[in-house]
């Protein structure tokens, strides 16, 4: 019998698992290249420590950036840190990014963590990033992290592959945030559940690895776990730019075999907005009508990279917020920051009337920082949008859409798209 | 195995992470029992006094999708929920579960009986038989697939906790 061709994640898994093959449905145990945790690690070498865990199974595989609550706001959470930083001294863990560096999913790829074919988790939903790089970043809990950093492994049951395929190309105007936005509004929140999303075809492979970034991240907004692209010149380009070390590609063979095909021509695909409160609740900005906005969030794992804020600074150029209208910025990480500094990227937004903040997570999940206000309406460049996402419950509203959109909102006072 | 108890019928689907756990307290680092004040919080303020040990949820579709936050699952087993039913559950939540050891049990017939009786249903009793597959609803049977391999070898084990420390203290010989 002749083997069929392997998608992806089935090549990957197999290489993880020290084997030649990987089946649908087929139980493996994988070995991770890194595996990720941020503040959540003071929880996580709780459980660690309540497993009877004494050292973690390989320090150079662990990575650690503290990012949700900085710098933080309270003393809880100053403790926690204090106890992450005398943990990663004692483990010999040298991959920690203390406060400011930057979200743990930008910090990874840009200190040259992130290389394709490998299986890289999480304790994080959207580890899924990763693959941009074609990584697997296969997102996980903590209970299974602290897991993973005694034994080195967990089992994971080898996935369908969904193919989608992007053809055309993007309008002006129009960016890949608009495009997964559209995806998910068809596809829906579980239309990927536990399946591994590839993304082909010519707009994909015209699509920067920044933005790819923004699709594999938004790929667990449709549940998926695990959302790649095929590597190719711009991710060799990206790679050696980082510096990043030796790797091997997993491209899909072409007999692979996927369980459904879905095919987008993405010319046809206008500035979208994901309305509260759930990320497939997508429709076209123009037919959106009337909404005014009190907060503008820009940044985030999701879309907070130069190539983002360019985007935003370039509708921004000298114009001013909508009275009473607030634009936060955060950036994903110290790189970008420092950039967006060089290049006069910063002070295009800070003359606009923006408040630009430390690379970290902050509003995007209510933790710390730009919380909303009873009654108050968010357009924002994050990744979700559930009912008191933001820290506040009572009347709220957060609408997803691309740094462009945000820009073009946060002038107008109400969401439009800049184009 | 066998439980029985209250039905709780959450009659929406999409139920996510964030209105179940809410994020401005994933970062403190609560006991269970201050876990369980919080649990559904954001989608029913009221369920977490009154939920009772040994209550069974019933959801939508799509169950606990969102985040990662394990505390989606622990919020629930703290405050007594002995078994989630739903058509669905996200990966993430229904692999927590496991590794918490909370049943999540997968049975669309189940879930939209209930839920298309639920002002009859709500707070009614049903049974479930974990090792058979079966869960009764009034005068109603259904079946759903019993768990099996790794996740029934980490549940039986009380959670992935207990199961990496046995593992742990197997492998050094302690």
């Amino acid at each position: 019998m002749i083997d069929m061709g392997m998608t992806m994640i089935e090549k990957i898994l197999a290489r993880a698992s020290g084997a030649d093959r990987a089946e649908v449905g087929e139980i493996v145990f994988a070995s991770p290249y890194r595996i990720l945790s941020h503040d959540n690690s003071a929880a996580i070498l709780g459980i660690f420590g309540k497993m009877g865990g004494e050292k973690v199974w390989d320090p150079s595989r662990v990575f650690i950036a503290l990012d949700h609550a900085v710098p933080p706001p309270d003393a809880k959470k100053a403790q926690n840190h204090r106890m992450i930083r005398k943990f990663v001294s004692e483990q010999g863990i040298s991959n920690f990014y203390d406060c400011g560096v930057g979200i743990c999913h930008q910090v990874l790829p840009e200190h040259g963590h992130v290389v394709p074919g490998v299986v890289i988790f999480g304790s994080d939903s959207h580890t899924t990033t990763h693959g941009a790089l074609g990584a697997a970043g296969i997102p996980i809990g903590r209970t299974e992290t602290a897991s993973v950093w005694a034994l080195g492994e967990t089992w994971l049951r080898v996935p369908q592959t969904i193919k989608i395929v992007l053809d055309g190309q993007l309008r002006e105007g129009v960016s890949p945030k608009d495009v997964i936005l559209y995806i998910i509004g068809e596809i829906t929140a579980e239309g990927a559940t536990y399946k591994s999303v590839e993304f082909h075809g010519h707009a994909a492979r015209k699509m920067s690895v920044g933005g790819r970034m923004t699709l594999c991240n938004m790929g667990a907004e449709m549940g998926a776990k695990v959302a790649m692209f095929p590597v190719d010149e711009l991710t060799r380009t990206w790679l050696s730019v980082i510096g990043a070390g030796r790797y091997e590609e997993y491209g899909p063979d072409d007999d692979a075999v996927y369980e459904t095909v879905f095919t987008f021509d993405c010319s046809e695909i206008t500035p979208q907005v994901a309305k509260p409160h759930k990320v497939d609740n997508v429709v076209p900005v123009s037919e959106l009508g009337d909404v005014g906005i009190d907060v503008a969030l820009l940044g985030t794992c999701t879309n907070g990279r130069l190539e983002d804020l360019m985007e935003a600074a370039a509708v921004l150029e000298g114009k001013k917020l909508a009275p009473g209208v607030r634009l936060l910025v955060y950036p994903a990480s110290k790189k970008v920051l420092g950039e967006a500094y060089d290049n006069g990227t910063a002070k295009t937004l800070l003359t606009a009337g923006a408040q630009i903040a430390v690379p970290a997570c902050g509003p995007c999940l209510g933790a710390y920082g730009g919380i909303l206000a009873p009654g108050e309406v968010c357009v924002s460049t994050a990744n979700r949008n559930f009912k008191g996402r933001m820290g506040c419950k009572e009347d709220t509203g957060i609408y997803l859409a691309s740094p462009a959109t945000v820009a073009a909102s946060a002038v107008a006072g109400r969401i439009v798209s800049a184009v | 195995m066998e439980l029985k108890g209250r039905m709780w019928i959450l009659d929406e689907d999409d139920i996510n992470t964030d209105v179940i756990y809410p994020g401005k307290y994933t970062y403190e680092l609560f006991s269970p029992e201050e876990m369980a004040k919080h649990a559904l919080e954001d989608f029913d303020p009221g369920f977490a006094g009154k939920v009772e040990q040994g209550d069974i949820v019933i959801a939508g579709r799509n169950f606990g999708c969102g985040s990662s936050r394990e505390q989606a699952v622990s919020c629930m087993k703290y405050a007594g929920v002995a078994a989630i039913i739903a058509p669905s559950f996200a990966r993430l939540y229904y692999r927590n579960a496991i590794n918490q050891a909370l049943h999540v049990i997968v049975c669309p017939e189940a879930a939209d009986y209930a839920r298309g009786n639920k002002d009859d249903m709500q707070l009614g009793e049903a049974g479930i038989d974990l090792g058979k597959g079966k869960i009764v609803i009034g005068d109603r049977e259904f079946s759903f697939t019993p768990m099996s391999g790794k996740a029934l070898e980490i549940f039986e084990a009380g959670g992935l906790e207990p199961y990496t420390k046995k593992r742990l203290e197997s492998s050094t010989g302690s």
